[in-house]
């Protein structure tokens, strides 16, 4: 009786019952497309944050005050880290001053989400560059004139159809003309980076925000590398210029891009796992499944074995058809499994393009298998070993 | 000449204690090839369990059987498989065909696992078959088949290794008067060309047909005695 053979009886047995076998691949299928799907779609969202933060530029750091009320972050301290000595490796520092504003052109209200008040230095640190029109220059900064910067968002929601630049908007009862519109700007997680508008500082000041303490300040660093020695730089400087506070802490915050990508992966890491973790469970039903159903299936084919045995079937032969339906049960069922979670990683899934984890595949085809196997085998190898007679009381 | 088969005192006991049975109380048998030996007795005189024993579906308690000149009790679990397939055909009362599988597969199971090549097996296959009168219906699965045609089926899958014993455990006893005859007649037919046929029932009239009746009652042999066969069909009457 050689191996051919048996796998055709196999085959066969399979073949007798093609619903329940159907069903039971079904089982397997889903398990393993789960697994490797839900892997990918966790894999896939992290690479798509870890791109946006990379978006946002690595070689930046913000400089954030901790306390609330006055005194803390100003123009003059900003002024300090531009200083060629203390802080060398700074390319460019700009004083952020945000607010939240009303635009108004003729009769047409928007409510900007983010009104930044900043140096032209800004728009090549926040790696925000201007798509038509042009950015606002230093000299427009010094003069205080009233010039905006919009974004994509803003342009769409009051010139649809118009082309902004040159225009003239209310903004807290002051005219500003429109200089530029700024490029488009993958969202980052935190709203709609397109809905926001830029003006020099001192504009901004003069007009909305006041000549309180700055929101923030953008540090641009040589390169991407040196942005750890720039931060040590800075906080040297921000430890003589700024106050302590009263239990004598630092009342600033360095924030740092590369930090804010290694927090965003592990968090990204932590929801796939939890996402394979599931998934994982949806196999295990699935491994369940066939162990249920070999189970059926050989207790109700006892009497069966029995007559194969009478009719002089070694328990070799009886053991290796089973173990092999047990098998190729699993084994279709999970190739299927990898097949739909190819083509179901080729769509977004919930705005996440699915990036496949080689090894969730081999993992979840392995688990597939080998509870086949393991759960496949137990019941025939009982079955087997079964005397031909008492195979056949059996009922 | 060495008998085909031979049982000394065989006893077959099932329980313990209270509810202990003696299926089988001290057998024994010897049937020489050739022979057409019915086994007759009441339901619960023993007989299927003696039947199990003889085609090595089941071990007794003591005593020994001895197979063609071989002690069974000796053969391994691999051995008794091969000696279940060479040297016995065993014909059910259920039938015992392998569901949703058609008749020439069914004839063929017992080649395939004596390792004979597919062409050669459809071959002998379809010959017997056509001993049985069901070359026809070899692609036919059982529940397409009347009991009388499953259970010639049945017969040509226990003939078709040539085995040296050809064991029946009332081969009629699920069929009616009309395929009771047609299974009746393919065994006498197996027993003219010189098979050694054993066959147990409870029917008379099935009884009559062997050479030799053996009556069994309790577990023992109650007699054991040759008799002219009677109702054969004409072709072996014509003999």
């Amino acid at each position: 009786m050689n191996f051919a053979e048996i796998v055709r009886f196999a085959l066969r047995g399979i073949g007798t019952n093609k619903l329940r076998s159907a069903l039971t691949m079904l089982g397997i299928l889903i398990g393993v497309a789960a697994v490797i799907l839900l892997v990918a779609v966790g894999n896939g969202s992290a690479q798509a944050v870890a791109s946006r933060i990379e978006a946002l530029g690595t070689n930046t750091l913000t400089v954030m005050s901790t306390s609330r009320g006055d005194g803390g972050l100003t123009v003059r301290v900003a002024d300090a880290l531009d200083d060629p000595m203390l802080a060398p490796d700074v390319k460019s520092v700009s004083p952020v001053v945000s607010t939240s504003a009303t635009l108004t052109y003729e009769g047409a209200e928007h409510e900007v989400a983010s009104f930044v008040g900043t140096t032209a230095t800004w728009f090549a640190a926040a790696n925000f560059p201007v798509a038509s029109g042009a950015a606002f220059t230093a000299d427009d900064e010094a003069q205080a004139r009233r010039v905006l910067v919009i974004g994509q968002t803003v342009a769409e929601e009051m010139f649809s159809g118009v082309d902004p630049v040159g225009r003239q908007v209310t903004v807290g009862g002051a005219l500003f003309t429109i200089a530029g519109v700024l490029g488009e700007k993958s969202a980052t997680g935190f709203g709609d980076a397109n809905d926001t508008v830029v003006a020099p500082i001192s504009a901004v000041r003069q007009v909305l925000a006041g000549y309180g303490p700055l929101s923030s300040i953008l540090v641009e660093a040589d390169d991407a590398a040196k942005v750890d020695t720039v931060q040590s730089q800075i906080a040297t400087v921000l430890n003589q210029r700024v106050p302590a506070g009263s239990d004598g802490s630092a009342t600033y915050r360095i924030q740092n891009a590369s930090q804010l990508l290694e927090t965003q992966t592990e968090t990204a890491d932590t929801f796939t796992t939890l996402l394979g973790a599931v998934a994982a469970i949806s196999l295990l039903v699935g491994g369940i499944g066939i162990t249920n159903i070999m189970l059926v299936t050989v207790t109700e084919r006892t009497r069966e074995i029995g007559i194969r045995k009478a009719l002089g079937a070694p328990r070799r032969v009886i053991l290796t058809q089973f173990l092999i339906e047990a098998t190729l049960l699993s084994v279709i069922g999970g190739g299927l499994g990898v097949a739909a979670a190819m083509i179901g990683s080729r769509f977004s899934i919930v705005g996440v393009q699915p990036v496949i984890v080689p090894s969730s595949v081999v993992l979840a085809l392995g688990v597939s298998v080998v509870i086949g196997l393991f759960f496949g085998g137990l019941p025939a190898a009982r079955a087997a070993r079964l005397r031909p007679i008492d195979a056949f009381r059996y009922e | 000449m060495r008998p085909v088969l031979d049982v000394r005192e065989l006893t077959k006991v099932y329980g313990r204690g209270d509810t202990e049975v003696r299926a089988l109380d001290g057998v024994t048998l010897s049937v020489d090839a050739g022979e057409y030996v019915a086994v007759m007795g009441s339901s619960g005189s023993g007989k299927s369990t003696l039947m199990n024993i003889l085609g090595c579906l089941d071990v007794p308690t003591t005593g020994r059987y001895l197979l063609n000149g071989v002690d069974v009790r000796e053969l391994s679990d691999e051995q008794l498989a091969l000696a279940r397939n060479r040297l016995i055909g065993f014909v059910f009362q259920s039938f015992n065909l392998i569901p949703r599988t058609s008749a020439v597969a069914n004839v063929e199971l017992p080649l395939a696992y004596s390792g004979m090549k597919a062409a050669e097996r459809h071959r002998r296959a379809m010959s017997a078959l056509d001993l049985v009168g069901l070359a026809d219906r070899a692609e036919h699965e059982p529940n397409q088949l009347s009991g009388g045609q499953q259970q010639r089926v049945a017969v040509a899958r226990a003939l078709v290794t040539e085995p040296a014993l050809l064991l029946a455990d009332e081969p009629t006893g699920n069929l009616d008067s009309h395929a009771t005859e047609e299974v009746l007649a393919v065994l006498d037919d197996l027993n003219a060309t010189g098979r050694t046929i054993v066959l147990i029932t409870h029917e008379e009239e099935v009884g009559a047909r062997a050479d030799r009746l053996v009556k069994l009652f309790d577990g023992r042999i109650s007699s054991d005695a040759p008799q002219r066969p009677t109702g054969r069909h004409a072709a072996v009457v014509a003999r």
